[in-house]
């Protein structure tokens, strides 16, 4: 049975010691779509994906996951529904890139189990679609950040999940590194059907890669829906500040926004 | 750091440098033992009836048995705990500098230990004395203080703070305890410098039943370590519940931590060192560091005892001077090896 909404949260409310952070949420994500999550700083959009990952006590029946409560799932079952890209990544321990990767797959491992053949092949399909394979034995620590972030992709994608949750995976990466990345999980999204939820700083990386898109205001849903849709000047203005104009881009044909500096 | 297939080896490898060193030091001290009489008079009760063991003197066999065997046993196990609950340590707190006595274990036994020798405690629990006694109770029960003030080990942070807080002021009670009670100060502060010259077989026995049952736990439970030095979120997403297996970890540390200073006072570096070399040797998955942090421990704590108790015989010094001399130039090599990689 394939549900019809993948994500789903209904009149989500959550208070970081007594200050409402998020504030009726209601969203719906459709499996095998590549969601944005678009607002301001401290708008609420990491706390909201924490809380559609189970990683925050949220309240029974607020947060569905492929239409069943989050909170009927066990933390083992729901690692291998979703898997979550956090914003920063950092070990101290000198563990190789395959051996991160290789975590990934804890979820299907018994207590007493060991990886077996069939887990190192799927870490190596991960690691292959990332571009990480070629340097599988390097140290986690001594990596750049491009090749730690694309290391931590290639584990969430070991969890073969149904749903993939990154909170802004570009923030660290150069600009060629960014659209890698970007371009990386489009993909899966479309060859997998696999479905993508990220929490996103640019704007125009919004417009290029979404499917749709949810913009948070202090804690609220202020627009969301298609790109074109979410991203106008009047909402630019209202949320931002920022005086824009929205253009078609010439290299893809996809919209992108332009603003002034005053 | 060796690939998987040697892991198995170097393990080997360890099992058979514990064991050499197990004869070794049966075989030193006042009267010298032969190795081959050591081996003999260890396995004599497995040895079949038919065997003549007669040659061998039966003072060496009472020295073996009442005496040397009985510290090494009890060194063993407790070398064994330290290097486990270090390796342990590190990985909940998601630094290699962490060490056993991270949440104030070592001062709230030493405050314990003083506190009863101060009030001249006079109990026996299962033929264990009241210092061994006091420090075990003083040791677990910091630790809990610290967790629980610390908000239940909600994060880690408040965690290490609440834990050096604590043990500040411990250290600072005992201090006043001592200076109001200067007939003691020598027994103190020779307790706390770590010794295993007051071994016998019934400590060996009441310790190993708590150290060996919680190191097989910990290796069981190794993989959700390695969860854990990715974060709490990402432990958690990949399904583990970060908080409970935290709170498991640390009780199970810290009651192997608590009985091996217990035993023998606080013992410095042995917790610190042997989890940063053996990750040096195997890498750092915990399936594999922590297993091979026993065998480490219980050696580098059986060669310091051993020197600790025949360098300068007939006189002994604390075991607990042996491993920070030995353990501190060691660990400044190590530091130095990582901030100057090869």
């Amino acid at each position: 049975m394939r549900e019809n909404n993948v994500v789903q949260t209904k009149n989500l409310d959550w208070a970081y010691n007594g200050t409402k952070v998020l504030d009726d949420v209601s969203i719906t994500i459709k499996p095998g779509t590549f969601t944005g999550i678009l607002g301001p700083n401290g708008a609420g959009k990491t706390t909201l994906l924490k809380l559609v990952l189970n990683l925050l006590d949220n309240e029974k029946d607020s947060v569905l996951i492929t239409g069943k409560d989050i909170k009927t799932y066990s933390r083992k079952a729901l690692a291998k529904i979703e898997a979550y890209v956090p914003q920063s990544v950092k070990i101290d321990f000198n563990f190789t890139v395959e051996q991160v990767v290789l975590m990934g797959r804890t979820p299907f491992l018994g207590r007493f189990d060991r990886e077996s053949g069939e887990d190192i092949e799927i870490a190596e399909w991960a690691m292959q679609e990332t571009g990480v394979l070629k340097f599988r034995e390097k140290l986690i620590t001594h990596l750049s950040g491009g090749e730690l972030q694309r290391v931590v992709i290639a584990r969430a994608l070991t969890q073969e999940p149904a749903i993939l949750a990154l909170d802004e995976p570009t923030s660290h990466l150069d600009i060629h590194h960014q659209i890698n990345i970007l371009s990386i999980i489009r993909s899966l999204a479309k060859r997998k059907n696999l479905t993508i939820l990220a929490v996103l700083h640019d704007v125009n990386h919004a417009l290029e890669y979404c499917d749709n898109l949810f913009l948070l205001d202090q804690g609220k849903i202020v627009n969301s829906g298609s790109p074109e849709k979410v991203i106008t000047p009047g909402v630019m203005k209202d949320v931002y500040n920022l005086n824009v104009e929205i253009k078609k881009n010439p290299f893809t044909g996809n919209l992108y926004m332009v603003h002034d500096y005053t | 750091m060796i690939s998987g297939k040697y892991k198995k080896t170097v393990f080997l490898l360890l099992l058979l440098i514990l064991l050499g060193t197990i004869v070794i030091a049966g075989s030193l001290g006042s009267a010298r033992i032969s190795f081959s009489d050591v081996i003999k008079i260890i396995i004599s009760p497995i040895t079949p009836a038919g065997i003549e063991n007669n040659v061998i003197k039966e003072t060496s066999r009472i020295i073996i048995w009442k005496i040397r065997l009985p510290r090494i046993v009890l060194t063993v196990i407790a070398g064994m705990g330290l290097g486990v609950s270090g390796a342990v340590f590190q990985g909940i707190f998601r630094n290699p500098m962490a060490n056993p006595y991270i949440l104030g274990i070592s001062s709230g036994a030493a405050f314990g230990v003083t506190l009863g020798m101060t009030m001249g405690l006079q109990v026996t629990f299962l033929g264990i004395g009241a210092i061994p006694i006091s420090a075990f109770i003083g040791a677990v029960g910091t630790s809990v203080i610290v967790y629980l003030i610390s908000g239940g080990g909600r994060d880690i942070l408040p965690l290490l703070l609440s834990g050096i807080a604590i043990g500040f002021f411990l250290s600072a009670m005992m201090s006043l305890l001592m200076y109001f009670n200067r007939s003691q100060l020598e027994n103190i502060v020779y307790w706390t410098m770590g010794s295993f010259n007051a071994s016998n077989w019934q400590k060996a026995a009441i310790t190993a039943p708590v150290i060996l049952p919680g190191i097989f736990f910990l290796i069981i439970f190794a993989r959700d370590l390695n969860l854990m030095v990715l974060g709490e979120d990402s432990a958690n997403s990949l399904g583990i519940s970060v908080r409970k297996s935290r709170l498991v970890f640390l009780l199970i540390s810290t009651l192997i931590t608590a009985s091996a200073v217990a035993v023998s006072g606080v013992i410095g570096f042995v917790g610190l060192i042997v989890p940063h070399a053996i990750r040096i040797i195997t890498g750092p998955d915990h399936r594999t560091l922590i297993p091979y942090s026993m065998l480490g421990g219980a050696i580098l704590l059986l060669v310091s005892d051993t020197i600790a108790r025949t360098i300068i015989a007939p006189t002994e010094i604390p075991v607990g001077i042996v491993t920070s001399l030995l353990g501190a130039p060691f660990f400044l090599f190590l530091l130095n090896r990582m901030r100057h990689p090869k």
